[in-house]
């Protein structure tokens, strides 16, 4: 079996006649890893995972996945994917454990066998004691659960989740970033596309960037991550400023009498900043950053691209 | 485990699937069909029949009973497939059966299977019906009259999966049942024998499918018949074949479920 989860050879999409949504995009997956997919709204992130997951039509291009040609065996290779779409798409009068184990059955499991795998799935999400509860009286964060025990009950090898945790709270997606990191350990290879370049930061090992059908950038995340070259930090004082403190080579700028704005560029040294701020007598209470490092690169890349 | 075996497990899941959807609604799905067709007898069977007198020299009760189990039939198979596979397009829960390794042959058909059980459970509980009206009725052919009550089944399922497939909007699927099917239905000789028309009319009337099916059925059930019946059964295979041809060719290429 080929090394790579996901090979996509020239992929193209057009919609119409005229909307071009791919432009022929190359791309590998290694097995194992928690990969990042991202990309403005409209980049072809989506249009990328519906070819994957055979919910929408190519236009040109080859996919395999491990190794298996979707144009020569599609079945095959549909047993190795799961895929959380970014909409939900079950029915909603049905109970949980009826759409999970229905799930199980379109993959040819019988009822013996997708009963007692529902039920793991389903615990391990914390939806087991909602699993006679109608899909429509779901939480939204539940739903999305649901929408992920429904992707792995025939426990596939590559997992795609297009933004599973768009909507959710904030305890709720921590518990999903363990759920998932839980099962990338132990084999599963993950592809993820998500609006929280935290979650992509803290989640995954590679990345690339989509923008408008074309790659713009395909690394791991520590070598993306080391080419950012300027930091904005947020300081928190413990006395209130006037103005902004003037330090030779540092451009700062005061938010309020309390908060300073701060750009740290790779070459500098943000202990060099504390002693400047020391001898001027400026306590700084709490430091953080300005914005998620991704997200600043991600910006950054996308902002290049446009121009 | 085979691919046969996991392709059968998938069938009969979509298969129970569709089963339990109109079971669940039973109020929606089972009831109306038994409460319009008792009205349907008392009304036209017990108080207007008698005065109607005898339709080719039958009792018009019993002249009416196969036309209104096709009516049944008919607009059951084809409304439990329009609605649920529009259902699952527009819910988009269709990706539950796309993402899966189902062929496209095996989706079409559980969803046919279902409208099939559907317009033959309905069938039967308007004959139990018909016969607190009529309880000396008697079937003259079984064989021919359970093999009709079947294709027709068949048929009109494939009727309704296409209207689905093309269908972007809930009136989509109401406008061909109420304007198309339904007139059909009323004109095809359910409620009289159409060697009661003048010959213009008559001769229109041979041009309406559902004129084939209602009496190919009543020729099962009684006897008697407007229209040849190898003709006839011919007729509603060669259809059966190209409307599944048809649908599994859509499926194939994504129309309607796929961008």
């Amino acid at each position: 079996m080929s090394q790579f989860a996901l090979e996509i050879t020239g992929l193209k999409k057009i919609y119409g006649s005229d909307v071009i949504a791919l432009k022929g995009i190359d791309l590998t997956v290694t097995e194992g890893d928690f990969f990042a997919l991202l990309g403005p709204n409209g980049a072809g992130k989506s249009s990328t995972i519906g070819i994957i997951g055979s919910l929408v039509n190519k236009t040109a291009g080859t996919v395999k996945i491990f190794g298996i040609d979707t144009d020569l065996d599609f079945p095959e290779a549909k047993r190795l994917l799961g895929v959380v779409s970014q909409e939900i798409n079950f029915s909603q009068f049905e109970k949980v454990l009826d759409i999970v184990v229905t799930q199980a059955g379109f993959y040819g499991i019988p009822a013996s066998e997708a009963n007692p795998k529902a039920e793991k799935v389903l615990r391990r999400l914390g939806l087991w004691d909602k699993r006679d509860s109608q899909a429509r009286t779901l939480s939204g964060g539940y739903k999305r659960r649901l929408m992920i025990a429904k992707a792995l009950i025939h426990d596939p090898k590559l997992l795609i989740l297009d933004e599973p945790t768009a909507g959710v709270d904030i305890e709720l997606r921590r518990e999903m970033w363990d759920f998932l990191k839980e099962i990338n350990a132990k084999g599963t290879t993950i592809i993820l596309t998500t609006h929280y370049l935290e979650e992509a930061e803290q989640l995954c090992k590679n990345i690339a960037i989509i923008d408008h059908g074309e790659l713009v950038e395909n690394t791991s995340m520590k070598d993306l991550l080391s080419r950012l070259d300027v930091q904005g930090f947020v300081l928190d004082l413990d006395q209130p400023l006037e103005s902004a403190p003037t330090i030779q080579g540092f451009n700062m700028t005061l938010e309020d009498p309390n908060t300073i704005n701060v750009a740290i560029s790779k070459n500098q040294s943000i202990n060099e900043l504390f002693v400047q701020l020391s001898e001027l007598n400026i306590q700084v209470n709490s430091m953080r950053n300005e914005s998620n490092r991704l997200e600043e690169m991600f910006i950054e890349m996308v902002k290049k691209e446009q121009t | 485990m085979s691919r046969k075996k996991e392709i059968f497990i998938a069938l009969v899941t979509l298969t129970n699937k569709e089963i339990r959807r109109y079971l669940r609604i039973w109020v929606q799905t089972l009831v109306p069909p038994a409460v319009t067709m008792s009205l349907y007898f008392v009304i036209f069977g017990t108080l207007i029949g008698p005065r109607i007198g005898s339709m080719d020299g039958l009792d018009y009760i019993q002249f009416m009973i196969p036309g209104l189990i096709m009516m049944s039939v008919i607009t059951n198979s084809y409304s439990n497939v329009v609605s649920s596979f529009y259902s699952v397009k527009f819910q988009k829960s269709i990706d539950e059966l796309l993402v899966s390794p189902m062929p496209n042959w095996a989706i079409l058909l559980g969803f046919i299977l279902g409208g099939v059980s559907r317009g033959v459970l309905i069938g039967c509980i308007v004959f139990c019906v018909s016969l607190f009206f009529y309880p000396a009725f008697t079937v003259i052919n079984p064989v021919l009259t359970i093999l009709v009550l079947f294709l027709t089944a068949i048929l009109f399922s494939l009727m309704g999966f296409l209207n689905a497939v093309f269908a972007d909007s809930f009136d989509d699927i109401s406008i061909i049942p109420t304007f198309v099917l339904t007139p059909l239905i009323y004109l095809g000789g359910v409620f009289y024998s159409i060697n009661m028309l003048p010959e213009f009319w008559r001769n229109i009337s041979l041009a309406n499918p559902m004129l084939y099916v209602v009496n190919t059925f009543r020729e099962g059930m009684l006897g008697v018949s407007d229209v040849s019946i190898p003709m006839a059964l011919s007729m509603i295979v060669l259809f059966i074949v190209i409307l599944a041809a048809t649908s599994l060719h859509l499926l194939n290429k994504g129309t309607g479920i796929r961008q």
